[in-house]
C-alpha cells in the first residue's frame, strides 16, 4: 500500500498548528496528497477545479448578506436587543434552550436549511442572546460578547448536527444505507433514523446544561460586582 | 423551472459586483480575489458541462484559478469598513420601524420552509416549478431574494443598499468564504488518493481485534479524529465502517449494523464539532459573527462536543451488542 499521501495531512495538521492562512495550506495539501498518490499535474488540476465548482452551493449564504446588511442598517440588531432586554421572563437558557429545540425538531423534518449561523443566528439569535446576557451583567466586555455570540452559534451547530440524523430523507441516513446496501445488508431508513433519537435527547440536555451553567457564572460575576465595591 | 443554477448565477453576479466595487476602492488584491471567484462560479456550469463530454481544459483551467485563488487569500487583510449609518441613526430608525424590522430577516427561513414542503407540488401548465436536485437550497436564494425585496420597502431604502451593506459583510468574512469549498476539493483529492486506506492499513495493523470493547472505541475515536482530519464525517464513515466497523464489529463481534452506523456517524458529527475543516459550520460563523478569533466557535463547542461523544460510545456500547 502506498502511505505516501498520508503526507498530506501532515501539511494541514502543521499548517494549522503554525496559524498560516488556511486557503493556501488546504490546497497545498490537496496539490501534495494528489501528487505523492501519483495522479499527474494535469489531472490533479481538473480534479481541483472540478470538484470546487461542484461544491458551489456552499456558497448560497452569500445571498443572505444584502438582506441582513440592510436591515442591520435599518437597525435590526438594535431592535431585536431591545425587544429581548424589555421581556421579563427571557433568560438567555430559556431563549437558547427554545432555539436548540426548534433547531432540533426542524432538522428532524429534513429541513436544515431553513436556519443556520448566515440566516438566523448572526441577524436574530446573537443579538439577542447579548442582549439577554446584558440583563444579568450589563457591562459585559468584548470577550464576552464574543463568548455569548460564540454559544449562540454553538447552539445552531448542535441543534443541527443531533436533528438531522433522525430525518429518514437526508444524507446521513441514506448514506449509512447506501453503504450497507453495497455489502449486501439491507437495512430500513426508519430503522437507522430511530437510533439516533437517544443521543439526539441526550445532545439537547448536555447543551441546555452547558448554556445554564454559563448563565450561572454570569450570574455569580453580576452578583460580585456590588460586593467587590464595598469591599 | 427554477434550478439551483440561478442561484449560483446571482451569487456570481454579486461576488463580480463586490470585485468592481473593491476595484474602485483601489482594493486591489480583494477586488481581484472576488472577480477570480465570480468568474469560476459564472463558469462552473460549463466547466461542468464539458468535462461531462470529455474536454478537461476548463476544468483545468478552473484547477488553476483555484491556486491562484490560494495565493491571493493571504493578501486579503480583515479590515471590517466603517459603517456609514452611525449608531445613533440605527437605534433612531430601530424605535420608529419596530417589529416590522423581524418580517424580512423571518422571510428568509419561512419561504423556505414553504418551499420546502409545498415545492415538489407546485405546477404550472404541468411543469414543475422548482428542479427536484436541491430544491430546498433553490428555495433558498428565492427566500433570499423576496425578503431582500421585502426589506427594501420596508426600509424604504433604494436595493442598492442592500448590495453596497451586503459587499461590507462579504469584505468583513473574507477569504473565510472560499474555505468550505477548498475542503470540500480537497476531500476528493484525498479519497482518490487512497488516505482513507492507508490510515485503515495503518489502524488496523495494530488493533487488539479480539476485545469487543477495543474494537468499539476504536471504530469511535477513529470516526471523530478522521472528520476532525477532512471536516466531513460522511468522508470519514466509510473508510472506518469498511476498516473497523464490517469486518471486526458487525462479522465478528456481531455488532446490530443499524445502531453501529447510525451513532457511528454521530460520533463523527461530534468530530465535525471540533475542526477548523467543518470550515462552514465552525470558521465561516465565526466570521460572519465578527468574533475576534476564528477559532470561538469550536471553544464554545468543544466541552459540548466531548460531552455528547461520551454519552454516544457509552449509549452504543449498552445497545449496539445486545
Amino acid at each position: 500500500m502506498n502511505y505516501w499521501p498520508l503526507l498530506g495531512i501532515a501539511v494541514i495538521v502543521i499548517g494549522f498548528l503554525l496559524r498560516f492562512n488556511p486557503v493556501p495550506v488546504v490546497v497545498c495539501a490537496a496539490l501534495s496528497s494528489g501528487l505523492l498518490a501519483g495522479i499527474t499535474p494535469l489531472a490533479l488540476l481538473a480534479l481541483l477545479g472540478k470538484s470546487f465548482v461542484s461544491s458551489r452551493l456552499l456558497l448560497l449564504f452569500v445571498l443572505t448578506l444584502p438582506v441582513i446588511g440592510l436591515l442591520e442598517r435599518a437597525g435590526l440588531r438594535e431592535h431585536a436587543q431591545r425587544w429581548i432586554g424589555q421581556l421579563r421572563g427571557l433568560s438567555l437558557t430559556r431563549l437558547l434552550m427554545g432555539y436548540l429545540l426548534v433547531r432540533q425538531v426542524l432538522a428532524m423534518f429534513g429541513l436544515t436549511g431553513v436556519a443556520g449561523a448566515p440566516q438566523t443566528v448572526r441577524p436574530l439569535l446573537a443579538p439577542m442572546s447579548e442582549a439577554a446576557a446584558e440583563k444579568i451583567l450589563p457591562a459585559l466586555s468584548v470577550a464576552d460578547r464574543d463568548e455569548v455570540r460564540a454559544i449562540a452559534a454553538a447552539t445552531d451547530n448542535v441543534g443541527r448536527f443531533f436533528g438531522e440524523d433522525v430525518f429518514i430523507a437526508l444524507g446521513g441516513v441514506l448514506l449509512i444505507q447506501a453503504f450497507y446496501t453495497q455489502h449486501g445488508i439491507e437495512l430500513s431508513p426508519l430503522a437507522i433514523a430511530l437510533w439516533a433519537l437517544p443521543t439526539a435527547v441526550a445532545a439537547f440536555v448536555i447543551q441546555s446544561a452547558r448554556v445554564w451553567l454559563y448563565q450561572r457564572r454570569l450570574q455569580r460575576r453580576a452578583d460580585d460586582v456590588p460586593a467587590s465595591k464595598d469591599g | 423551472m427554477l434550478r439551483v443554477e440561478y442561484a449560483y448565477w446571482l451569487i456570481a453576479a454579486f461576488l463580480l459586483y463586490a470585485g468592481v466595487r473593491n476595484l474602485r476602492d483601489r482594493q486591489r488584491w480583494r477586488a481581484a480575489f472576488w472577480l477570480l471567484l465570480g468568474l469560476l462560479f459564472a463558469s462552473g456550469d460549463a466547466v461542468l458541462a464539458q468535462q461531462a463530454a470529455g474536454n478537461d481544459l476548463p476544468a483545468q483551467l478552473a484547477g488553476g484559478g483555484v491556486i491562484v485563488l490560494a495565493l491571493l487569500a493571504p493578501r486579503l487583510r480583515r479590515v471590517t469598513h466603517a459603517q456609514d449609518v452611525g449608531n445613533e441613526a440605527r437605534r433612531q430608525s430601530a424605535l420608529r420601524l419596530g417589529h416590522k424590522l423581524f418580517l424580512p430577516a423571518l422571510l428568509i427561513p419561512l419561504v423556505t420552509l414553504l418551499i420546502a414542503l409545498l415545492g415538489p407540488h407546485l405546477a404550472i401548465m404541468g411543469d414543475a416549478v422548482f428542479a427536484k436536485p436541491q430544491m430546498v437550497l433553490t428555495g433558498l436564494a428565492l427566500a433570499c431574494v423576496i425578503a431582500l425585496v421585502a426589506a427594501a420597502r420596508v426600509t424604504r431604502a433604494p436595493m442598492q443598499d442592500g448590495f453596497f451593506e451586503g459587499r461590507r459583510l462579504l469584505d468583513a468574512i473574507g477569504w473565510a468564504t472560499v474555505l468550505p469549498l477548498l475542503l470540500a476539493a480537497l476531500g476528493q483529492v484525498f479519497t482518490q488518493s487512497g488516505v482513507g486506506n492507508a490510515i485503515s492499513g495503518l489502524t488496523s495493523a495494530w488493533l487488539p481485534t479480539g476485545s469487543a470493547l477495543a474494537c468499539l472505541l476504536a471504530f469511535a475515536l477513529g470516526m471523530v479524529i478522521f472528520t476532525v482530519i477532512m471536516g466531513n464525517a460522511f468522508a470519514a464513515f466509510p473508510v472506518m465502517m469498511a476498516g473497523i466497523g464490517l469486518p471486526l464489529l458487525i462479522q465478528q463481534h456481531h455488532a446490530n449494523p443499524a445502531i453501529l452506523g447510525s451513532m457511528g456517524m454521530l460520533c463523527g458529527y461530534c468530530g465535525t464539532l471540533l475542526t477548523p475543516m467543518a470550515a462552514d459550520f465552525n470558521l465561516v460563523p465565526a466570521a460572519l459573527l465578527e468574533l475576534r478569533s476564528p477559532y470561538g466557535v469550536i471553544r464554545a463547542q468543544l466541552g459540548s462536543a466531548m460531552a455528547i461523544l461520551a454519552a454516544n460510545v457509552m449509549l452504543m456500547y449498552l445497545l449496539v451488542f445486545r
